[in-house]
């Protein structure tokens, strides 16, 4: 069976190491899609509805196409169409320089026709509410799902809590928005830059739409700017530039502004539930009853997780999606997770409050992990669980503090479908080369380490290629937590394999069988006899004009799905002015085998940022008066910025020695945590996400009433 | 944006007579940029001609006398938060400067530009609205999301004035001198912002051939105590939901005179002659400090979202009136 190893034999898997394109990064070498910039290249933008609702009754390119260096005009859209909400595509630009395209969009001559919408989920569901699709009321039909006997579980409850919690609408914020640099040759050769997480995925999407066979697409990511679930196919903004592209003959850039980002690049769905739950007075969680609903814009997919993490024998759950003239959701890191644990941590300890229960005992009793349960003491211990207020919002002064707890879980086992090849040259140089593409993850790096243990080499030795479809070696895209533990252990075996061949040919030279040849720090030796050695270079030596280049296979047993995580908050509320500061997050995160500590410690890190964020700062704000996305940009769409990062202790809690991905989990359990915390300062609970000055001020002159 | 022309100004004369005649919006002048490009941007601008003001010679400067400073209009907010008898002196001056927007921005933009910038409205800001202030018929604030709007002085726009700078030179009386074709003019500052009843299209009383070329900062009294509180939902960069810039005129726990200017809160800075009446003359207390933060707001008139702007800007002056004490 193959495996890892043990860590005491392991030289760098498990180690902190800097990741390799951290120098290009911070000096700004390494190209982004938007950085690339092709010979004779055209610049593309889209005209876009800025209202909710319309008809398209009339549209002419002419002005637009008579602009001086313009090249092509596209309509993206008919007269006679819909338009379903704010930022939908309506034509298209391409020419000579983006501020040429820019005033061409605005000589395109548009005429709407506006029709009633629904921007918020109240006005979708409101009484005589125009019905925007398919869906009577707006409503799409429930799912319903139903476990034990939810009337005797709230018989046998000796408390009840019922409560509504809701999250707003979230964008992705990718740091880099969406867009290509799409190139043809001729007809048959499309080359395409996409700042995305499928490589493969939108090669293959491209070749469909544009009737090529699959290798006659190239698509390139060799980094990209964030994606969070929002990246993974070419999109309208694709389609359109390799189509300019190939009715001008010249490459297009396409990249989408930050305020299109915002309305039409994903979202993760809102999330409002109504729960009522019971738990014993022995403090089991007995009845857990939950009707709720998301929207995800035109279009469906607002799930939510609930009951969350913690077992309950008794429930009852219905979900149903409300459609709404807003941009479509679409994955987004760790999709239905963390508003589902929101509402699910909140509730816990609003129950436990009711029982006078410590509400991380209560957590204990309900939760069938062993690993959380390890993580809960180690947690506490670090935040220091003890100096939590046992009566919530009774320290004395304006700043107020207080200490919280919240939980997750996710998959993260990865799967079949990369192909990976790692090469070794005669003059000692090693090449790996894969399919899959560096979201951020740090998997150039992660790759470089596997096959740097391997071969007894450094991972700044290793010559990585990730990021283009060419090498024909194609992996999966990066969701659902999936790269590393997909990649990881095809890459070993690759390894593995390039390794054995190694010693087919060096055994000679060492007059050893292969069996007994092993690899040392640079060095190829006789395990039998340890004066028996040659450098690597000796060894490669060996390889005279030939190459070693060796595939790997999926292995099941190097990875292993199913993560648990806890975190545990303090934070400061000042009463005065409403304002959360959050202290420090303890993240106590499952994730397997680290394959590199740093950056899995960068990746609790940035979940722990982003759950932050969702906590205390974002929403996407809808204006039901004009339809519009009132805070389409980053001034009032709020993101972290330094002064909101707190502490962050990442703590990564190895639990076995298999590859877990651990991309989105960081994300879930922050959320509970900060909400919770901000109740046991204040002594107020705030059900409704982000937790605002507004909302901590009305809550309190509410409390003092 | 739409193209213009570019201009670099050489004198006040040129650029007074370059914006002679020309209405708001045809002919605009550009300092730091920092407001102006976003509205260029946005298309909520759309001139002709731009001045660069800033190749003016000597108006980047700070002067000091025994009366007090004199800082020219193109002096960058970073060298007013920056500069060390601000600091000492003047500290409600350099607080807020402080606290504009990030470095960046504040080793660009100007005091000038700070003290002339534009409303961040939402429904302003976005072109495809044609909202009161840019010439429609509604304030969109009034009946939609006015989470950031005016309590106080809003009709018939709720806007706020998101200066910082402003009205912590409205507490140390400060007072600006202003350049048209008739010559030069001072006045205070206090006098320079207007409120929508009085002109819904603008926020100050500068005419579209009128530039403020300096402001001229009368030196505190000795014992005077000045701060600058602003609360906002992010640390930075992040416009107030409310702001406080206090001056104290302080006798050991007494209070001899105090000046209370509010930002955030009215679609001008907001001087509480209320606030001051009750805190000049006392010894500052909890109890004092509570009554001058309660009077300030009695005549607020919040919109749908923003009432809690009527606590906080409570608090906010009753924390900075126990901060000349503390």
């Amino acid at each position: 069976m193959a495996s890892w190893g043990e860590a005491s034999q392991s030289r760098l898997i498990g180690k902190r190491i800097t990741r390799l394109s951290g120098k290009d990064k911070v000096t700004g070498k390494a190209k982004y899609t938007y950085d690339i910039n092709r010979p004779g290249m055209l610049y593309a933008r889209i005209l876009r509805s800025e209202v909710a609702r319309a008809e398209v009754i009339a549209l002419d390119l002419t002005p637009a196409e008579e602009l001086p260096g313009v090249k092509a005009v596209i309509e993206l859209t008919q007269v006679g169409n819909q338009l379903r909400y704010q930022g939908q595509e309506i034509a298209a630009v391409a020419a000579e320089t983006d501020d040429i395209a820019k005033d061409a969009l605005r000589l395109i001559h548009v005429e709407l026709e506006e029709l009633p919408f629904v921007v918020t989920e109240d006005d979708a569901l409101a009484e005589g509410a125009p019905e925007i699709r398919d869906w009577t009321g707006n409503k799409s039909d429930p799912n319903v799902d139903e476990r034990g006997d939810l009337e005797a579980g709230f018989e046998e409850a000796a408390v009840i809590v019922e409560a509504k919690y809701h999250t707003p609408v979230q964008t992705h914020v990718c740091l880099e928005t969406h867009g290509n640099v799409a190139e043809w040759r001729g007809e048959e050769y499309l080359t395409f830059w996409a700042s995305t997480q499928a490589v493969f995925g939108v090669r293959n999407d491209l070749a469909r739409t544009f009737d090529l066979p699959a290798n006659q697409v190239r698509v390139i990511t060799e980094h990209m700017g964030g994606g969070f679930g929002s990246k993974f196919g070419p999109g309208v903004e694709g389609h359109t530039a390799a189509r300019l592209s190939k009715m001008t003959g010249k490459p297009v850039k396409l990249m989408l502004t930050r305020r299109a980002e915002h309305l039409v690049a994903g979202n993760r769905p809102s999330m409002t539930q109504h729960v009522k739950a019971g738990a014993t007075s022995d403090g089991r969680l007995i009845a857990y009853d939950m009707q709720g609903y998301g929207t995800g814009g035109i279009g469906s997919g607002a799930g939510f997780t609930g009951p969350y993490v913690y077992s309950v024998e008794n429930s009852r759950t219905e979900r149903f999606n409300v459609a709404t003239n807003a941009g479509n959701q679409r994955a987004m890191r760790a999709p239905g997770h963390p508003q589902g644990a929101f509402a699910m941590d909140s509730l816990m300890d609003e129950l436990a409050e009711k029982l006078g229960m410590n509400p991380l005992e209560f957590r204990r009793l309900n939760d069938s992990s062993e690993v959380r349960q390890a993580q809960y003491t180690l947690g506490a211990q670090e935040i220091g669980w003890h100096k939590r207020n046992t009566v919530p919002g009774s320290g004395t002064g304006i700043k107020k503090r207080g200490l919280g707890v919240g939980s997750g879980q996710w998959g993260g086992g990865g799967g079949r479908g990369t192909q990976a090849r790692v090469t070794i040259n005669a003059d000692g140089t090693v090449e790996a080369v894969t399919g899959t593409q560096d979201i951020g993850t740090g998997v150039r790096t992660a790759i470089a380490i596997i096959v740097a243990e391997e071969l007894g080499l450094q991972p700044t030795d290793i010559s990585v290629t990730v990021g283009d479809s060419e090498p024909g070696l194609p992996s999966g895209g990066s969701g659902g937590s999936q790269t590393t533990p997909s990649v990881a252990p095809v890459i070993k075996t690759a390894a593995e394999a390039a390794k054995q061949k190694l010693f087919e040919h060096v055994a000679p030279l060492l007059q050893a069988p292969v069996d007994d040849l092993r690899v040392g720090i640079g060095t190829i030796y006789v395990a039998s006899d340890r004066t028996k050695t040659v450098t690597w270079k000796q060894a490669t030596g060996q390889l005279g004009m030939e190459s070693i280049s060796e595939g790997g296979n999926w292995d099941e047993d190097l990875r292993q799905g199913g993560v648990a995580g806890t975190q545990f908050a303090e934070v400061e509320v000042d009463t005065q002015t409403g304002h959360v500061g959050v202290i420090k997050i303890v993240a106590v995160q499952d994730c397997g085998l680290a394959i590199n500590r740093l950056a899995t410690e960068s990746q609790i890190n940035g979940g722990v940022i982003m759950g932050l964020g969702q906590t205390l700062l974002e929403e996407r704000i809808m204006d039901p008066q004009t339809g519009r996305m009132l805070n389409a940009n980053l001034e009032d769409y709020k993101v972290p910025g330094t002064y909101e990062i707190p502490e962050i202790k990442a703590i990564v809690f190895d639990t076995h020695r298999k590859v877990s991905g651990v991309g989105e989990p960081p994300c879930i359990p922050t959320l509970g945590a900060i909400a919770n915390a901000v109740y046991n300062a204040i002594g107020v609970r705030i059900r409704e996400l982000p937790i605002t000055p507004d909302k901590v001020l009305t809550a309190l002159a509410e409390k003092k009433a | 944006m739409d193209n213009f022309s570019y201009v670099n100004a050489t004198d006040l004369e040129q650029v007074t007579s370059l914006l002679s005649d020309s209405g708001w919006g045809e002919v605009m002048v550009v300092a730091g940029g920092t407001d102006l490009l976003g509205e260029l941007k946005e298309y909520i601008e759309t001139p002709k001609t731009l001045i660069n003001l800033k190749s003016l010679p000597g108006m980047d400067s700070i002067s000091m006398n025994t009366t007090g400073i004199t800082i020219g209009a193109l002096t960058t907010v970073a060298d007013i938060a920056n500069h060390p008898t601000i600091q000492q002196r003047y500290t409600v001056l350099a607080q807020a400067a402080s606290s504009v927007a990030t470095p960046q921005i504040r080793n660009v933009g100007t005091l000038g530009g700070n003290l002339c910038q534009r409303p961040r409205c939402w429904y302003y800001r976005d072109e495809t609205v044609n909202c009161l202030k840019k010439g429609g018929d509604t304030c969109y604030a009034v009946d939609g999301l006015s989470k950031y709007h005016a309590i106080l002085g809003g009709d018939p726009v709720f806007i706020v004035h998101p200066s910082d700078i402003a009205p912590a030179l409205i507490a140390l009386g400060a007072s600006l001198k202003i350049v048209g074709p008739e010559g030069e003019k001072t006045m205070k500052v206090e006098e320079f912002f207007t409120l929508p009843a009085a002109n819904p299209f603008r926020e100050n009383v500068l005419q579209p051939n009128e530039i403020v070329v300096e402001v001229h900062v009368p030196q505190p009294k000795q014992g005077t105590k000045s701060f600058y509180l602003k609360a906002r939902e992010k640390g930075a960069p992040d416009f107030a939901l409310a702001s406080v810039a206090g001056v104290f005129e302080m006798m050991g726990q007494t209070c001899q005179n105090a000046n209370i200017v509010l930002g955030g809160v009215a679609p001008a800075p907001w001087r509480s002659t209320e606030a001051e009446n009750i805190l000049s003359g006392k010894v500052i207390n909890e109890s004092v400090s509570n009554n001058a933060g309660a009077a300030a707001v009695k005549d607020a008139q919040p919109l749908n979202d923003n009432a809690y702007k009527v606590t906080l800007t409570q608090n906010l002056i009753s924390r900075t009136a126990m901060m000349a004490v503390s």
